[in-house]
C-alpha cells in the first residue's frame, strides 16, 4: 500500500508475508473502491487515507522505536480499558485488528461457528500472522465484556501469552462501582510493575489532558455532522474514529481538528460531502472495527448519509470526558473509573441509559432514521434492538444483523434501499 | 408517453409497459446467465420513453444505461395497490426472497421484512422440491390439500428439508402428502412474518408464486384471512416501476 518496503519489519515480527502481502492488497482495492472512489471530500482527509496507507507500515514502525526507547505496547479490544493510565505509565495504547473475515479455518479450531466476526477476526488475525499490532504488543488487554470474548479471550492467551483481563461488571450498583475501581487499581498496579515507572498526578494529569483532547476532537466531530448538508461522509467520519484506535493521541487529535477547521468552513459555505436533504442516518449498535466499510458502503451508496455512530467505535468511545480536577492519584482513579462506568454497552443490565441516548442523538443529529446494526451472534446488541425499537418513536427504526461476509450484500442493499425509500 | 418498468428478479425478468396511463403490454423472460443481453432485449424490443428498473438484479441496469433504479419493495407497494386499489398488506414469495409489506391507507411503505440472506421458504426452495418429487412446476401449485395427511417438513434449510423429502419418500410417504407438507412449511414460515409485520386487510398475494393455489390456500387457512390474487401477480413489480417511470 505504502512506497517503502517493510518487509523486514514485517518478517522480524513473524507475520505470515505471504498471507500478509494478500491482505494488503484486498485492503488497498477496497479503501480505493469505497473511499477514494467518494466525491467531494473534505481535503484534510488525505491525512487520514495516508495513515490507512501506512496502518501495517509506518504505524507500526514508530511503535517499534517507542518500545526500542523503553516505552511499552498495549493492545485492548474494547473502551473500555482505560487509555490514560497506559499513557500515564509511558505506554503506547492501540487498537487490536478486528474488522475482517480473515483466518476464519484457523480460527474455527478455537471457536465455535455461532461466534461474532469481531472475535473470529481477532483468533483469525492472529493465527494466520496477519496483525503487527498483536506482534508488537507487550500486554494485551481484554475485558469481561460479552461472554465470547470473555472465553476467547483464554484461548488468546493460549496462543499469545500475553493477555490480562479485566473484570468488566454487568451492573452498576455501588458494589459493581466497587469492584470496578478495584479492577482499574489492579490495572494501574499491573501497568507500573509493566513499564517499571511509577504514575504520578502529574504524569496522570498529562495523560488525562491528552485523552480529553482527543475525545473533543472527536465530539467536534460528531456535532459538525448535525448540519444539512452533511460536511463529511459517514464513510470518512467513521474512518477518523476508527483510527483514533492507532494512531498517535496528539498528533490524532490535532489532525481531526484541522479537519474540523475545514468542516467548519464547508458548514458556512453550505458545502456538503453529501447533497442538501439527502437521507439521515444514524447507525447504532455493535462496533465496527477497522476495515469494517460494510453497512456505510451500503448506506451511502444508496443515496442517504449516515450522520452519527451510537457505537463503541463512535460516541461511547468520546461522549464522556474525564474529570480533571484532582489532586491524588487515588482520587483520579475514583473518577476514572466512575467516568469508565457511565459507558452504555450492551452488556449492562439494566442499561435505559442507552436508549435515551439513542434518542438524544436522533433528536441532535436530525436523524431521518436509524439503522440498528447488531453483529450476528451479539447477543447483547441483537436483545437491546428490539428494546430500542420499541422505545424509539417518530423516527423509523431499522433492525440489521449481519457479520463481514459479503454473502447478504444483495438483501442487504434492497432492506437498506427500501428503508431509505421510506424516508424520502 | 410508453413508461417501462422492468423488474429483474432471480429466476424471472417481468417487464410492463404503459401506453398514456394503460397497460400496454406485458412481458416475461428467463433471468439466465446473461440478464443484461436480456433487459437490452426487452428494453429494445419495447422501446420506451422512459424506464424505471427494480428487483434483484436492478443495478445492471443502472450500472450500464443509467436507468433510474427503485427498491422491489416500494415497485411491488405501488404495483399491487394498482391491482387492487384496497390492500394494506402485501404478500411476495419470489425467486430467491420472501417479502411482507405494510401499507398505510395511502398505499405509503410502513413497514416490511424480508428473509435476510438464504433461500429458505422462497420460491427457488419450492422449485427444487418439485423436482425431487417429479412435479412440474406448473402442477405443482394445483394439487388438493384436501384429505392429505398432515406430514411435516420440518427443516427451512433447502438442503436439509430436500433430505427430509428423500427420506420420507424412502419410507413410501405418498408424493401428494410430501407436497403438500412442503407448501406448508413455505406457508407457515411466511405467516409468521406477516405476524411481526402486518395482517391488516386487505391482504394480496403478488409475485409469480401467487398463481400457486395451494400455497393461497394453506396461508389462507393459517391466517384465518381471505386473501386477494391479481390476475396478472407476476406482474406487480414491473408495473409499479412503470407507473414511477411514468411520473417521471
Amino acid at each position: 500500500m505504502s512506497g517503502k518496503d517493510y518487509t523486514k519489519m514485517w518478517k522480524d515480527l513473524g507475520l505470515n508475508l505471504e498471507n500478509h502481502a494478500g491482505l494488503l492488497d484486498v485492503l488497498s482495492k477496497a479503501y480505493k473502491d469505497i473511499y477514494l472512489s467518494q466525491k467531494n471530500r473534505p481535503k484534510a482527509m488525505e491525512y487520514f487515507d495516508f495513515v490507512i496507507s501506512e496502518v501495517h507500515g509506518l504505524r507500526i514502525e514508530e511503535i517499534l522505536n517507542a518500545k526500542e526507547a523503553g516505552r511499552k505496547v498495549v493492545g485492548t479490544f474494547c473502551v473500555y480499558v482505560p487509555e490514560e493510565i497506559v499513557l500515564a505509565a509511558d505506554g503506547v495504547c492501540i487498537g487490536l485488528c478486528a474488522g475482517a473475515e480473515v483466518g476464519s479455518d484457523e480460527a474455527g479450531k478455537y471457536l465455535p461457528r455461532n461466534t461474532c466476526a469481531l472475535i473470529k477476526a481477532f483468533m483469525g488475525f492472529k493465527l494466520s500472522g496477519l496483525c503487527p499490532y498483536v506482534e508488537s504488543a507487550d500486554l494485551i488487554v481484554g475485558e469481561t465484556t460479552c461472554d465470547g470474548k470473555k472465553k476467547a479471550y483464554e484461548s488468546f492467551n493460549d496462543i499469545t501469552g500475553k493477555v490480562y483481563v479485566m473484570e468488566v461488571p454487568h451492573m452498576k450498583t455501588t458494589e459493581d462501582r466497587k469492584l470496578w475501581l478495584s479492577e482499574v487499581m489492579r490495572f494501574k498496579d499491573k501497568m507500573v510493575a509493566l513499564s517499571g515507572k511509577e504514575i504520578t498526578v502529574v504524569g496522570f494529569k498529562k495523560a488525562v489532558s491528552k485523552v480529553n483532547a482527543k475525545r473533543k476532537a472527536l465530539q467536534r466531530l460528531s456535532r459538525l455532522r448535525a448540519a444539512d448538508p452533511a460536511p463529511i461522509s459517514g464513510l470518512d467520519a467513521l474512518l477518523v474514529n476508527q483510527v483514533s484506535f492507532y494512531d498517535d493521541p496528539v498528533r490524532f487529535t490535532e489532525m481531526t481538528n484541522k479537519l474540523c477547521d475545514e468542516l467548519d468552513q464547508r458548514v458556512s459555505n453550505g458545502t456538503g460531502a453529501a447533497a442538501k436533504g439527502a437521507p439521515r442516518i444514524l447507525v447504532s449498535g455493535s462496533p465496527m472495527a477497522i476495515p469494517n466499510w460494510k453497512l456505510h458502503a451500503i448506506i451511502e451508496g444508496s443515496g442517504a448519509v449516515a450522520v452519527g455512530e451510537e457505537s463503541c467505535i463512535g460516541e461511547r468511545n468520546h461522549r464522556d470526558l474525564l474529570d480533571e480536577n484532582f489532586s491524588t492519584v487515588d482520587e483520579a482513579m475514583e473518577k476514572l473509573a466512575s467516568r469508565y462506568l457511565g459507558i452504555d454497552c450492551a452488556c449492562f443490565t439494566p442499561n435505559n441509559e442507552r436508549i435515551d441516548n439513542i434518542k438524544a442523538l436522533a433528536k441532535s443529529l436530525k436523524a431521518d432514521g436509524i439503522i440498528h446494526y447488531s453483529l450476528q451472534f451479539c447477543t447483547p446488541y441483537m436483545m437491546e434492538a428490539y428494546k430500542a425499537e420499541r422505545a424509539v418513536t417518530g423516527v423509523p427504526f431499522m433492525r440489521i444483523e449481519t457479520d463481514y461476509s459479503m454473502e447478504d450484500f444483495g438483501q442487504l442493499k434492497t432492506r437498506i434501499e427500501a428503508f431509505i425509500e421510506i424516508l424520502r | 408517453m410508453r413508461a417501462m418498468g422492468i423488474d429483474i428478479g432471480s429466476r424471472f425478468i417481468k417487464a410492463a409497459l404503459l401506453e398514456n396511463g394503460e397497460l400496454a403490454a406485458t412481458r416475461m423472460a428467463d433471468t439466465s446467465f446473461d440478464p443484461l443481453e436480456r433487459c437490452k432485449g426487452l428494453l429494445e424490443e419495447v422501446a420506451a420513453d422512459k424506464v424505471v428498473a427494480t428487483g434483484y438484479g436492478r443495478h445492471l441496469l443502472e450500472i450500464h444505461t443509467s436507468i433510474q433504479t427503485i427498491t422491489e419493495i416500494k415497485a411491488f407497494a405501488r404495483g399491487a395497490r394498482a391491482l387492487l386499489p384496497s390492500c394494506r398488506t402485501i404478500i411476495d414469495i419470489g425467486g430467491q426472497d420472501t417479502k411482507v409489506i405494510s401499507l398505510n391507507e395511502v398505499g405509503s411503505v410502513k413497514k416490511f421484512e424480508m428473509n435476510d440472506r438464504c433461500a429458505a421458504g422462497t420460491g427457488k426452495f419450492l422449485e427444487i422440491m418439485a423436482r425431487a418429487l417429479g412435479y412440474a412446476l406448473e402442477e405443482f401449485g394445483f394439487i388438493s390439500s384436501e384429505g392429505r395427511s398432515e406430514l411435516q417438513i420440518n427443516s427451512m434449510c433447502t438442503v436439509f428439508a430436500e433430505s427430509e423429502v428423500i427420506s420420507l419418500i424412502t419410507k413410501g410417504a405418498k408424493r401428494e402428502d410430501i407436497a403438500v407438507a412442503v407448501h406448508r412449511s413455505v406457508a407457515n414460515r411466511v405467516i409468521s412474518m406477516a405476524r411481526r409485520v402486518s395482517m391488516d386487510e386487505d391482504i394480496t398475494f403478488a409475485g409469480g408464486c401467487a398463481k400457486n393455489s395451494l400455497l393461497k390456500s394453506l396461508i389462507e387457512a393459517g391466517m384465518g384471512k381471505r386473501i386477494m390474487v391479481a390476475e396478472k401477480p407476476e406482474i406487480a413489480g414491473a408495473l409499479g416501476a412503470a407507473l414511477y417511470a411514468q411520473e417521471g
